[in-house]
């Protein structure tokens, strides 16, 4: 019984991190219709940012994080202006590719910059070790900030969508982005935004999960990155609490899979549950249906 | 010369492509008679001609039937794995080595094409960005069952594990080991059959693309509804060009396990699969001559940037970033259209 609260714990903490970063796809998908392939590596440039300030440049970590979010903001904003939005009428397909190439250039940029060789990331936080059931059960600080930090993103982001104006007009443009323009809403400034924002929500992401897992390379951010994406569509792509939803039953069920059935299988189980789903309810968990017209 | 006049437009232009494929080859044989090859491009040979046919087979998924998948080098895994293993069980019974590439290649493309329609039939029923991801987790998911897998032969024949490396074998040897993946393998892949591969793949896809099939699997890609509406088999054509895609990468792949004392099957996860799309990308969807360019190209290009090791990557990135924003540029367009007449023809059907 323990085991299984030991398991719960960690894959809700797991999945808390791919919540954060399939927001990040989510919003970008929902609004510019394209499978942002780097956004995994802006997640590796942010823990990246944190590891130097804290090592190089002995910061505190609060400031580290805050360094992440600032260059990892600048950074999606850059990669959108320079690399998508001239793409913005091209098919999907040259975009995806871009993306792939984005997406190498960060992972080699960062090669060059902090080498191949693995760097232990010492974890941010400081918070000390929740023991329950008499020190049977321990629940790390970094499970606790984690989740705790999802939990304010997803209340944040969900007030900022709703009620606020920056929030309407992304709605408007993933919505109809013709018809947004036409009102009177800056098109390219909003999908600007939500690179903007979703690439902060990635450094975040990139903060936590090298905190918990402790090292860090180049392509740290690959595999999260598209198991955060699959967890998105798990969710139903484009629709905020699909995105939640979707990340902590991923968390959940890989960290299951590779307790009590294989390790070596984990990320196969995963993918399957994916693509059970998907064939059960093609547009994810809570994903709008659009019936296709003649 | 009028019998050559007479043919139809597409059967000269694919007899010209058979052409020019076996004058390169004929070419590159002589340069490597007159060792005018170094030593790292003679390495290439072999791994040039697995992407070629790769890129060939699947510019028919992307470009001919309009889907995208993120999962292809899944099945050039399948075959390298059944190949390697078909090829090292006949060791004792076939002398030939030529004769047992062969046959690892037919059971390299076999399996590779059981493992399509196994995979086909539930992700087709998808369309879009949601086929892509299902390909890339089904992709996925062959590269960590392989990562599991255990054989080995002796006297009395195979042995097979899942998930446990004890096969239970005195004096065997291993073929598969686990996430190490194909060991101890006899290279017996040659450019001549890679060559060969080439010239079956370009018979295979070229001739589906002209026939009656072909122009369904075209439909299906502009118009499913309308294509649907007079009486096309739409999953019917849609496995056909998958099916087929995937026995070509499964033989791909057979040539390719054949040529390296051992692969791990992570080799084969999805950056290949990207590598293998990037190809067919720049080559031109549905166009097999870009993709033979653009795969050769591509490969070669990181190997002849050794002197600058540290930024080949880098390099290769950029030249990707670009070339996606110049061929996309309407300005761009707008200006070859202009310099050469005979594109604006072009344009306007693509």
């Amino acid at each position: 019984m323990m085991t299984f609260l030991g398991y719960l714990v960690s894959g809700i903490s797991l999945g808390s991190v791919y919540a954060i970063i399939a927001l990040g796809y989510t919003m970008v998908y929902g609004i510019a219709k394209m499978l942002n392939f780097a956004h995994g590596d802006v997640i590796m440039v942010g823990a990246y940012i944190s590891f130097c300030a804290t090592n190089y440049l002995s910061l505190p970590a609060w400031l580290s994080v805050l360094l992440a979010i600032i260059v990892c903001t600048v950074l999606g904003v850059v990669i959108e202006g320079l690399a998508y939005r001239p793409l913005r009428q091209a098919g999907s397909l040259a975009v995806l590719i871009t993306a792939i190439g984005v997406s190498y250039f960060l992972q080699n940029a960062a090669q060059l910059i902090w080498t191949s060789n693995t760097k232990i990331f010492t974890s941010i936080v400081s918070i000390p070790s929740l023991r329950l059931f008499g020190g049977q059960l321990t629940i790390t600080g970094e499970a606790i900030v984690t989740v705790l930090t999802c939990i304010l993103i997803m209340a944040g982001l969900t007030f900022f969508t709703g009620a606020t104006r920056m929030g309407k007009a992304m709605r408007a443009c993933s919505e109809d982005k013709g018809a947004a323009q036409l009102m009177g809403i800056n098109v390219n400034f909003t999908i600007s935004m939500t690179f903007a924002i979703g690439s902060a929500l990635a450094a975040v992401a990139g903060v936590l999960l090298c905190s918990s897992y402790n090292t860090l390379i180049p392509t740290t951010g690959a595999m999260p990155g598209i198991k955060a994406f699959t967890a998105a569509v798990f969710g139903g792509i484009g629709s905020i609490p699909g995105a939640l939803l979707g990340g902590i039953l991923l968390g959940i069920i890989e960290i299951f899979a590779s307790g009590y059935i294989s390790y070596q299988l984990s990320n196969a189980i995963v993918f399957a549950v994916l693509i059970i789903v998907l064939l059960v309810k093609p547009s994810g968990l809570l994903g709008k249906y659009t019936p296709e017209k003649v | 010369m009028n019998k050559l006049k007479s043919m139809k437009k597409s059967t000269r232009k694919n007899l010209f492509t058979y052409l020019l494929v076996i004058i390169a080859y004929l070419l590159i044989q002589l340069l490597q008679g007159q060792g005018l090859l170094t030593r790292s491009l003679q390495g290439q040979l072999v791994p040039v001609c697995c992407y070629i046919v790769m890129a060939l087979s699947l510019n028919l998924v992307v470009g001919i039937s309009g889907e995208l998948s993120l999962g292809h080098a899944g099945f050039m895994s399948v075959g390298a794995f059944s190949g390697v293993v078909a090829a090292m069980a006949l060791r004792s019974s076939i002398a030939s080595p030529a004769l047992r590439l062969m046959i690892a290649i037919i059971v390299g493309a076999a399996l590779a094409a059981v493992a399509g329609f196994i995979v086909g039939v539930p992700v087709l029923r998808l369309q879009g960005d949601y086929l892509a991801i299902v390909t890339l987790a089904f992709g996925q998911i062959i590269v960590n069952i392989l990562q599991c897998v255990y054989m080995g032969v002796d006297a009395a024949g195979l042995h097979f594990r899942f998930d446990n490396a004890d096969l239970g074998m005195t004096d065997g040897t291993t073929i598969i080991s686990g996430p190490k993946g194909t060991v101890t393998v006899e290279k017996i892949s040659s450019f001549t059959a890679g060559f060969f591969l080439i010239l079956i793949t370009l018979f295979i896809v070229l001739n589906l693309v002209n026939s009656r099939s072909g122009r369904a699997i075209m439909a299906i890609r502009d118009n499913r509804i309308a294509a649907e509406s007079v009486g096309i088999n739409v999953t019917k054509y849609r496995l056909m060009a998958f099916v087929t895609a995937s026995a070509l990468a499964g033989a791909a792949g057979a040539l390719y396990g054949l040529n390296y004392s051992s692969i791990d099957p992570s080799k084969f996860d999805y950056n290949t699969s990207i590598l293998v799309l990037v190809f067919v990308v720049l080559g031109g969807l549905g166009n097999m001559w870009g993709s033979i360019i653009a795969a050769t190209f591509l490969t070669v290009l990181p190997e002849a940037m050794r002197g600058f090791e540290d930024y080949r990557m880098l390099v290769y990135a950029i030249v990707l970033i670009l070339v996606m924003l110049a061929t996309n540029n309407d300005q761009l367009k707008g200006l070859l259209s202009r310099m050469i007449p005979k594109r604006k023809e072009a344009v306007k059907h693509g």
